[in-house]
């Protein structure tokens, strides 16, 4: 029965109604969204991680491995390694950044191919003239470029010599020569890779390596991907927290206001179902159980609008972020919003369930 | 007790604040009423007639003085014993019929049940008072829907659906017209003598007044004329 009431209550008032849901629904496709954006970006790099095909990783001790960090390695390392035993392909890239996740690789093509049997051109071909630039899928749909375009990079111009398939290696990539020029890196290495002669003995050639090269971090395929993880996206962790803040605050505003209007628009009828022996319990009851309804109501419209996001940045940005659908913080991101809905709900409920019955009979 | 009142209040007063200023609403009430009895409360504008209601619903405290409900002394009883009175004992009916204007005719009378908790099947007396107020073919719709006659028929409904012991009716037919004023009064008083409900109303109108068994009249906070 009190279900009725609180039904045609929300109903009553169906443009506030549908506005507190908006409200509370678009904190809760911020906040999935964005943690779709981590998973989603992370799981994208561990896929290209994967797909460069080496076993074994080498970086200078102050890089990162989700940053770029800076060209520290000397080129002579990449001949050191060849020589060990069980390593069959090394090489080495210089990766630039240009941007928050965004970069400029340098790779020997003819020896990075060797690594995962080659990109997979979707269109065009390898470098051959000296101001060509390779592109992957979702660079190229991101920045709208093709074949044959013109595209502007570290203060030069580049023409599209080739689009790849996504998934191995960098989203840019240039002859490595020409990176370490243009960044006055001559004859430093950001990363080298090397593949084994089999993955079997992966462990044991980190054990050996680490013994001879203590100025380096050295790691497995399996340890790189395990990096991977929020941690490594400190700016999206702190913007999801910030994001998780702003929608409990304007969902509470928004359902204050809502129901704080609603309580003063009701009076009479508070007053109505007091003078029928209604406790504030009772009343208290009405109001949560609208709140509670407009939540639900705002975590649905919520997720449903995480896949238009999801669309949009597969339309939008490809290359830079890919959102995934995490089911496991629908539940968390009602229950944030809820939590703001609910806080927002206290005050005006308060005013309800101690109004004075009299004073709210005579209110018109 | 004495006698087998339902209602007695001996001493009551009532005094508002309002500012600097005192309005003594009651300066003394001694009532005493029987169970099933018919009871009209007339008087000025101001004489304290709605004061006393309040006071014997539990919707605002008296200053001094007691009241005994169903033998019941209401002094000491706190905000809640008070809602648990008008849940359980007193009901009322208002000028302004004051029904639930989302809700259709039934979920109004049914609201009162869920007030209550009560659930199962409506008491037989009920459904014998149901028959008589006429609004049968009229539950499944609002209230603006309805004439202000029908309104009110409603909110007796409501009001006795839970078989309270007591009904107040605070000038009933206030709004009402000639001929709907006429068939409220009538309902009222068949309640009285079919399943013997104590009705205490309030009126301005001596035609209306004749319906009851006794008529007490008010003054200044006080009663003049049983
Ligand atoms: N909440 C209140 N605050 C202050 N004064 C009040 C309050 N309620 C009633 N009064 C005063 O108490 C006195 C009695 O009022 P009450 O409403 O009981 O009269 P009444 O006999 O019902 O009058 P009416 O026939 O006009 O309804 C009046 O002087 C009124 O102004
Ligand atoms: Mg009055």
């Amino acid at each position: 029965m009190i279900y009725k009431l609180v039904y045609e209550n929300l109903k009553h008032r169906p443009l506030r109604t549908l506005l507190s849901t908006l409200v509370i629904g678009v904190g809760v496709t911020m906040i999935l969204t964005l943690v779709g954006m981590s998973e989603g970006t992370l799981n994208e790099q561990r896929k290209r991680a994967r797909g460069i095909g080496a076993d074994i990783f080498v970086m200078g001790s102050n890089s990162s491995v989700i940053g770029t960090g800076t060209a520290s390695m000397n080129e002579g390392l990449v001949k050191f390694l060849e020589s060990q035993p069980h390593i069959k392909v090394a090489t080495g890239t210089v990766v630039h950044s240009i941007g928050t996740l965004k970069s400029i690789t340098g790779a020997d093509l003819d020896k990075f191919n060797r690594l995962n049997g080659g990109l997979k051109f979707v269109s065009g071909g390898t470098f051959v003239k000296d101001d060509d630039i390779l592109i992957d899928e979702f660079y190229s749909r991101q920045e709208k470029k093709k074949v044959g375009d013109k595209l502007t990079l570290l203060n030069r111009d580049w023409r599209v010599a080739g689009v790849y398939q996504p998934g191995n290696a960098a989203r840019v990539l240039l002859p490595l020569r020409v990176v370490q020029d243009l960044t006055s890196t001559q004859g430093k290495l950001t990363m080298i890779y090397a593949k084994l002669d089999d993955p079997a003995n992966t462990e044991a050639v980190i054990a050996q390596l680490k013994s001879q090269l203590q100025d380096y971090k050295i790691f497995s395929m399996e340890e790189l991907i395990s990096q991977y993880t929020t941690n490594a996206l400190p700016e999206l962790q702190v913007f999801t927290k910030v994001v998780i803040g702003l929608s409990v605050f304007f969902g509470a505003l928004m359902v204050f206001l809502a129901m704080y209007t609603a309580v003063l628009e009701r009076t009479r009828e508070i007053g109505i179902l007091k003078s029928l022996g209604a406790t504030p319990g009772y009343i208290l009851g009405i109001l949560l159980r609208e709140t509670f309804l407009m939540s639900i109501l705002g975590a649905i419209v919520g997720i449903g609008l995480s896949y238009v996001t999801r669309w949009v940045m597969m339309v939008l940005i490809p290359a830079t972020f890919t959102q995934e659908i995490v089911y496991d913080w629908w539940p968390i991101a009602g229950l944030i919003t809820m939590a703001g809905a609910l806080l927002g709900v206290i005050y005006p409920a308060w005013k309800a369930a101690t109004q004075d019955t009299l004073e709210s009979l005579s209110y018109d | 007790m004495t006698n087998g009142a339902i209602i007695e209040t001996r001493g009551l007063k009532k005094t508002y604040r309002q500012g600097d200023m005192d309005v003594q609403a009651l300066r003394g009430v001694d009532v005493q009423v029987q169970s099933g009895e018919f009871l009209a409360i007339v008087g000025p504008s101001g004489s304290g007639k709605s004061t006393l209601f309040h006071i014997l619903g539990g919707l605002t405290p008296a200053t001094e003085g007691d009241v005994l409900i169903n033998g019941q002394e209401l002094r000491g009883l706190s905000e809640a014993g008070r809602t648990e009175l008008r849940r359980t004992t007193v009901s009322f009916v208002f000028q302004k019929y004051n029904l639930l204007p989302t809700l259709t005719v039934r979920d109004n009378i049914e609201i009162a049940r869920d007030i209550a908790k009560k659930t199962g099947p409506l008491d037989p007396a009920f459904l014998k008072a149901l028959d008589m107020l006429g609004i049968g073919h009229r539950l499944d719709h609002k209230p603006r829907a309805l004439s202000g006659g029908e309104q009110q028929r409603v909110a007796i409904a409501r009001a006795i659906v839970n078989g309270p012991a007591i009904l107040l009716a605070d000038e009933p037919t206030g709004n009402l017209d000639t001929e709907n004023s006429t068939n409220v009064l009538g309902v009222l008083r068949d309640l009285n003598h079919t399943i013997g409900q104590t009705i205490l109303m309030i009126t301005h109108n001596p035609e209306a007044a004749a319906f009851a068994d006794r008529i007490i009249e008010m003054r200044d906070g006080r009663v003049v004329k049983h």
